[in-house]
């Protein structure tokens, strides 16, 4: 019978906590980058200008049909020899999650602006709004109410998908536990511990998406 | 001296396709100020997109539109000697079948927008204008609901506060009884009979037949896409020239 003791695992407590520093501010810059990355490609996705289409599309599918990983590790390894410069692995890191997310959110927000009425937008246009106050104003807030359950969904990937930083050795959540693992030689704890944690973190955001869901479908 | 009066609205030749389907063919027609101009014929007549073209919601294929006398362009924004479709929906309000309310928006919220995103309005004014509007449609307690918790007949209400509030010269009406319960259909009705009768300029594409007897000043018959027929209501309604108008009524006098 395995005796655990967590009390070695303990004692580099202050490890874990800056590896989920780091995943929080991987994540909260990511989902920041992202959102504004996706907000652009959704809007392109929309546009008129068939150039523009094509060109967010194509962003979307690069990143969408590829793993993140093989993207971390080829902008950390192989983006270096293409520019001619090195990439420091916290940029390069946060790069590929921001455009990674990103191309998810921009179907998200597309979507959700797909979704609202098209009626809504005659209305606004037939009192004189433009298209720009028609967006603001009538369009994005309803289409944020529609895509908000996606939208945390995503987020709740993007949070796990900090781990696979690992690979270029940024000291996040699961790093750090690597860290703590090679000192202690006690891989059940620290990991076991690493997955509580992570849950700890997350469990809470599901259940936020779920009830805003609920709550949405009532109000329709 | 020209001392003629400018129409309202002016439609020249104006043909609307979507791809194959030729919808509008070489409408000309004249909106005069104070006419209550009522539109009617069979579904796929080309009706509603007529009226959506008055408001540029449609763009015309060709032919061209005027508003007092000044063409209309293309551009939100007016340019010399055209008009913007920016100015012209200001200036031309429009109800809508389907109510289109906003409904992330209170009732009040609903009427303000326009006039305090678009007029720049300051809350206040918007307020002040939007309360009296919806005292006038009997809706001052719904203010503070939102458009969910409204009967169709309230919603069509609201919409044509909302319209009001931008102050328009013209006001367009497309089917705004359609989509309600038949015992809803009286409280618009007033509502617009109303305004008909204070001389706002309104074109109303409509099926009731007997209400647009009586508050139309002028009637369009609409049949694939041209206007067959055009005159007082007692005319088109009582005396039609055409077998197509006779049994298109025929079928409302059951």
């Amino acid at each position: 019978m395995y005796h655990w003791d967590f009390y070695v695992v303990f004692q580099s407590f202050d490890l874990f906590l800056w590896g989920i520093w780091a995943t929080f501010l991987y994540t909260v810059g990511s989902i920041l980058i992202g959102g504004i990355v996706g907000l652009a490609a959704a809007f392109a996705r929309l546009s008129r200008f068939a150039p523009l289409r094509i060109a967010a599309r194509t962003y979307q599918e690069v990143f969408r049909c590829t793993p993140l990983l093989v993207q971390i590790l080829w902008a950390y390894y192989a983006l270096p020899l293409l520019v001619g410069y090195t990439i420091s692995n916290t940029t390069a890191g946060l790069l590929m999650l921001s455009f990674y997310v990103g191309s998810f959110y921009a179907e998200i927000f597309r979507g959700g602006i797909n979704a609202v009425d098209k009626g809504q937008t005659e209305a606004a246009l037939a009192v004189g709004m433009s298209g720009l106050q028609n967006m603001r104003h009538i369009v994005l807030p309803q289409a944020v109410k529609k895509m908000m359950p996606a939208f945390i969904n995503q987020s709740v990937i993007q949070v796990k998908n900090t781990s696979l930083l690992y690979a270029i050795s940024i000291p996040e959540l699961t790093y750090m536990t690597a860290v703590v693992n090679s000192e202690t030689y006690r891989p059940l704890e620290s990991f076991t511990l690493a997955g509580v944690m992570y849950f700890a973190l997350l469990f809470p955001l599901t259940q936020f998406a779920d009830v805003l869901e609920r709550r949405m479908r009532r109000s329709d | 001296m020209d001392t003629t009066i400018d129409p309202a609205i002016s439609v020249r030749q104006l043909n609307k396709r979507f791809g194959a389907l030729h919808v509008l063919k070489d409408i000309d027609l004249d909106v005069m100020p104070g006419e209550v101009l009522g539109i009617i014929g069979p579904s796929g007549s080309g009706k509603s997109t007529l009226i959506r073209c008055m408001n540029m919601l449609e763009a015309p294929s060709s032919g061209t539109l005027s508003f007092k006398g000044r063409p209309v362009g293309r551009r939100f924004r007016s340019a010399a000697g055209d008009i913007g479709t920016g100015e012209l929906r200001r200036r031309v309000g429009m109800v809508f079948q389907h109510f289109n309310l906003f409904p992330h928006l209170t009732v009040l919220q609903n009427v303000t927008k326009g006039p305090v995103v678009v007029l720049k309005q300051s809350a206040a004014e918007a307020e002040a204008t939007a309360m009296a509007l919806l005292a006038e449609v009997g809706l001052e307690s719904k203010r503070d609901e939102y458009p969910a918790h409204l009967s169709g007949g309230q919603k069509q209400r609201v919409a044509i506060a909302r319209a009001l509030a931008m102050k328009p010269d013209v006001l367009l009406l497309d089917e705004v009884t359609s989509a309600l319960d038949p015992e809803l259909v009286g409280e618009v009705l007033n509502v617009i009979r109303r305004l008909a009768e204070n001389g706002m300029t309104m074109v109303l594409v409509t099926h009731e037949m007997a209400f647009a007897a009586d508050t139309a000043s002028r009637l369009i018959f609409m049949e694939a896409g041209r206007i067959a027929e055009t005159g007082s209501p007692d005319e088109v309604l009582h005396n039609p020239k055409s077998e197509r108008l006779r049994s298109f009524l025929s079928r409302f006098h059951a």
